[in-house]
C-alpha cells in the first residue's frame, strides 16, 4: 500500500507524459495538426521571407475550400467505413452541365439541374451500397465511370451549344472581397459550420459514427442502416457538386475531367485529418486543417519552383508520414 | 455387385468433375460469356477475323498485366492504387533505358526494368506492414510517389524500345489466329504463378487474405506473405510498363487508366476485394470481354464513350450477382 502511495506522490514518470501526450493526440487530433501548420508556414517564411501577407493567405484559403468541400464527401463516407470515389466525376458534372446550361436557362436553373443530377448520381451510389451491400469502393468507382462517359457522349452533344461560366459563379468561386477576402467563405463558413454540427448534435451525425463503428451493434439497436447510407451518399453527391462549382468558378474553364485530380488529394486531406478509413473515428474540423495544408504544401512547393515531379514525390511522402503517425499514436493504446 | 462396383467407382469421379465444375463456375461462364462475345462481334462483323483477335490481344496486354497485379495484391487481402504509376515509371525507365542503345542491351534494360517492378512493390508492401497504415492510404500515397518518379525520369513522352521488344506481341505463333501477344502473357504470368500457386508462399497468399488471424496462428509468417504480394504486384505492373513500351516504342510519364481498369478487371474476373478468393485467368479473360465491348460498339457504330457507362455498370452488376450468389448459398 505505501509503496503505491510512494509511486504516485513521486513526480510522474516520463512514460506517463507521454502517455498524455497520446491521449491529447489521439482525443484532440486537431492540436498536431496544427502545430504542423504552424511549423509549415514558419518554414515558408524561411525560405521565401515576405510573402507571408493578407493577399497570401486569401489565396491559399481561396484554393483551400474546394478541397475542404470534396474532403467533406470523403470524410463523411469515410466515418461509415465507405469511401467515395465517383466525387471528381460528379463534381465536374456539375461544372460542366452548369456552364453548358447557363446560354440557354440561364444560371438558377443551370445550377439547380447540375445539383440534380449529382443528387441523383448520388442517390445511385447509395442505392448500391445501402440495399445492394455493394462494397463503396468499387460502387463509386463504377460510378465515376458511368457519369465520366455519359458525361463525354453529353459533351460531344452539347459542344456546338457552347459554354459559359456566369459571372455570379466566378464572382462567388474565385472572386475577392479587400484583396484578401476570399467570397468562397461566404459559403463555406455555414457549410462547415453545419456539417460539424450535424456531425455532433444531429441524429444523422451519430448515426454515421454508429454506423462506421459497428454496423451489426447499430442494426441490432434499430437503425435502418440502407436509410442512413442512402441518406448519407445523396449528401456526399451534393457537396461533391457545390464542389464542382466552386472549382469552375475559380478556373473559368468548364471540362468533363475538371475535377478528376483532386479526388485522390481529398482523400488525402481527411486521412491527414484524422479520419480512420475503417470508419467510426474522425471529424469535419481536421479535414478542414488537412485541406488547409495541402493547399499550403502546394503553395509552397510551386513557389520554391519544384517540378511537378518533385511536388508529387513530397505530397505522397506527407500523406504516407502523417497517417503512419496516426495509427502508431492511435493504436498504441 | 459389379454393376453396384461400377457405379460407387463413377460416382466420385462425376462428382470430382461436379466439384471442379462447381469450384471454377464463375471462370467457366466468363469463358462461355467471351466465346458468345467473339461469336457476336463476328455475327456484327463478318470480317472481324485473326487481325481483329490479334488486335484485341495487343490492346489487352497492359490492362491485363495491370489485372494481373492487382488480383495477386486483392487475393493476400489488400489493395494497390499505385499499379497505374508503378507502369508509367517502369514504363520511362525501360524507354530512357533503351534510348539510342542497342539490341542487345535492350535484354538488359528489360532484366532492369523487371528489377524495379520488384523493388517498387517491395517498397509499397513494407510500407504498408512496417507503418501498419491501411494499404488503400499507403498504395495511395505511393501512386503520388511513384508518378512524380516518373516524371523526373522523363519530363516529357521520349525514349525508345529496342526493335525485338516492339515486334514481340505482333504477329501470331504458328498461325495468326494464336496472337503473339497472348501467348506473351499466358508464358510471363504463367512463368510467376504456376510454379508458386501450389507452394507455400502460394497457398499463404490465399491464407492470408482469407483470414488473416487463422493464417498467423496457423504459423504463416503475415508479413513477410504480404510484402511477397506486393512485390509479384510491382513484377506484373513492371511487365505491363515493358507491354506499353512496346506498344508505344517511346515513354508516356503520366499514368494511364490502368488502376481503374485493373480494379474493374478483377471484379468481372472473379476475385473477391475481401481477399482471399479468385485467379489469375479470369481477370485476364476479364479483361479481353471489357475490351471487346469497346470494340463491338465501335462496330455497331455506337459511340465508344457509352463503353465507359458500360464497364461501370458490368462492374456493379457483377458485385451484385455476387452478393445475391453469395447470399443464397449460405444458408445451405
Amino acid at each position: 500500500m505505501s509503496v503505491v502511495e510512494g509511486t504516485t506522490s513521486s513526480p510522474p514518470p516520463a512514460w506517463r507524459t507521454a502517455d498524455a501526450w497520446q491521449r491529447l493526440f489521439r482525443e484532440r487530433p486537431i492540436v498536431p495538426l496544427l502545430v504542423l501548420l504552424g511549423a509549415l508556414v514558419v518554414l515558408y517564411q524561411v525560405v521565401q521571407p515576405g510573402t507571408i501577407s493578407p493577399n497570401w493567405v486569401g489565396s491559399i484559403i481561396r484554393n483551400a475550400v474546394p478541397l475542404a468541400i470534396l474532403a467533406a464527401c470523403q470524410t463523411l463516407t469515410m466515418l461509415t467505413g465507405g469511401i467515395d470515389l465517383s466525387v471528381g466525376a460528379v463534381a465536374s458534372m456539375a461544372a460542366y452541365v452548369m456552364a453548358t446550361l447557363v446560354p440557354s436557362q440561364g444560371p438558377v436553373i443551370a445550377i439547380v439541374v447540375a445539383l440534380a443530377a449529382c443528387g441523383l448520381a448520388g442517390l445511385a451510389n447509395g442505392i448500391g451500397v445501402g440495399i445492394f451491400r455493394v462494397h463503396p469502393l468499387i460502387m463509386t468507382l463504377a460510378m465515376s465511370l458511368v457519369v465520366l462517359g455519359l458525361m463525354t457522349v453529353y459533351q460531344l452533344i452539347m459542344v456546338a451549344a457552347g459554354s459559359r461560366v456566369p459571372p455570379e459563379i466566378r464572382t462567388l468561386g474565385g472572386g475577392t472581397s479587400f484583396g484578401f477576402v476570399p467570397h468562397n467563405l461566404l459559403l463555406f463558413v455555414p457549410l462547415a459550420v453545419g456539417i460539424m454540427w450535424a456531425l455532433r448534435r444531429t441524429g444523422f451525425g451519430r448515426l454515421l459514427y454508429a454506423v462506421g463503428d459497428n454496423e451489426r451493434a447499430a442494426r441490432l439497436s434499430g437503425v435502418r442502416v440502407w436509410q442512413v447510407l442512402v441518406a448519407l451518399y445523396v449528401v456526399s453527391g451534393l457537396l461533391a457538386g457545390v464542389a464542382g462549382l466552386v472549382y469552375v468558378g475559380i478556373t473559368n474553364v468548364a471540362t468533363v475531367t475538371l475535377v478528376d485530380k483532386y479526388v485522390l488529394t481529398a482523400v488525402a486531406a481527411a486521412v491527414i485529418g484524422g479520419t480512420s478509413i475503417f470508419g467510426g473515428r474522425g471529424g469535419y474540423a481536421g479535414t478542414i486543417v488537412g485541406a488547409i495544408i495541402l493547399s499550403l504544401l502546394t503553395n509552397l512547393l510551386t513557389v520554391l519552383q519544384m517540378p511537378e515531379a518533385a511536388r508529387q514525390v513530397v505530397f505522397g511522402a506527407i500523406i504516407l508520414a502523417v497517417a503512419a503517425a496516426y495509427t502508431r499514436i492511435t493504436s498504441e493504446a | 455387385m459389379s454393376v453396384a462396383t461400377a457405379t460407387s467407382d463413377r460416382a466420385p469421379i462425376s462428382a470430382t468433375v461436379l466439384r471442379v465444375l462447381r469450384r471454377n463456375a464463375w471462370l467457366l461462364g466468363l469463358v462461355v460469356l467471351l466465346a458468345a462475345m467473339l461469336l457476336l462481334t463476328r455475327i456484327i462483323q463478318p470480317t472481324y477475323g485473326a487481325a481483329g483477335i490479334d488486335s484485341l490481344a495487343r490492346a489487352a496486354l497492359p490492362i491485363a498485366f495491370a489485372a494481373v497485379a492487382q488480383a495477386v495484391v486483392v487475393i493476400a487481402g489488400g489493395i494497390d492504387l499505385s499499379v497505374g504509376s508503378m507502369m508509367a515509371l517502369t514504363n520511362v525507365a525501360a524507354a530512357s533505358m533503351m534510348h539510342r542503345q542497342g539490341e542487345e542491351f535492350g535484354v538488359v534494360a528489360v532484366v532492369l526494368t523487371l528489377i524495379l517492378g520488384i523493388a517498387l512493390g517491395i517498397t509499397n508492401g513494407v510500407l504498408v506492414v512496417v507503418t501498419r497504415v491501411p494499404d488503400i492510404v499507403v498504395t495511395l500515397a505511393l501512386s503520388f510517389v511513384w508518378a512524380g518518379a516518373a516524371l523526373l525520369v522523363l519530363n516529357t513522352p521520349g525514349g525508345g524500345a529496342a526493335q525485338w521488344l516492339k515486334d514481340l506481341p505482333v504477329g501470331g505463333v504458328f498461325t495468326e489466329w494464336v496472337p503473339s501477344a497472348m501467348v506473351l502473357l499466358l508464358v510471363c504470368v504463367g512463368a510467376v504463378w504456376l510454379p508458386l500457386r501450389r507452394r507455400r508462399s502460394g497457398l499463404a497468399l490465399y491464407a492470408v487474405g482469407s483470414d488473416r488471424l487463422a493464417a498467423f496462428r496457423s504459423g504463416v509468417p503475415i508479413a513477410r506473405t504480404k510484402v511477397l504480394s506486393y512485390a509479384l504486384c510491382g513484377l506484373f505492373s513492371a511487365m505491363g510498363g515493358l507491354a506499353l513500351s512496346a506498344a508505344t516504342g517511346i515513354g508516356t510519364p503520366t499514368p494511364g487508366p490502368y488502376t481503374l481498369l485493373s480494379v474493374a478487371a478483377i471484379v468481372l474476373g472473379g476475385v473477391s476485394l475481401a481477399g482471399g478468393r479468385g485467379g489469375l485467368l479470369g481477370c485476364i479473360i476479364a479483361v479481353l470481354i471489357l475490351r471487346l465491348v469497346r470494340t463491338d460498339l465501335t462496330f455497331l457504330g455506337v459511340d465508344p464513350n457509352y463503353a465507359t457507362v458500360i464497364e461501370g455498370l458490368i462492374m456493379v452488376a457483377v458485385v451484385m450477382v455476387g452478393a445475391v450468389v453469395a447470399l443464397r448459398r449460405k444458408p445451405a
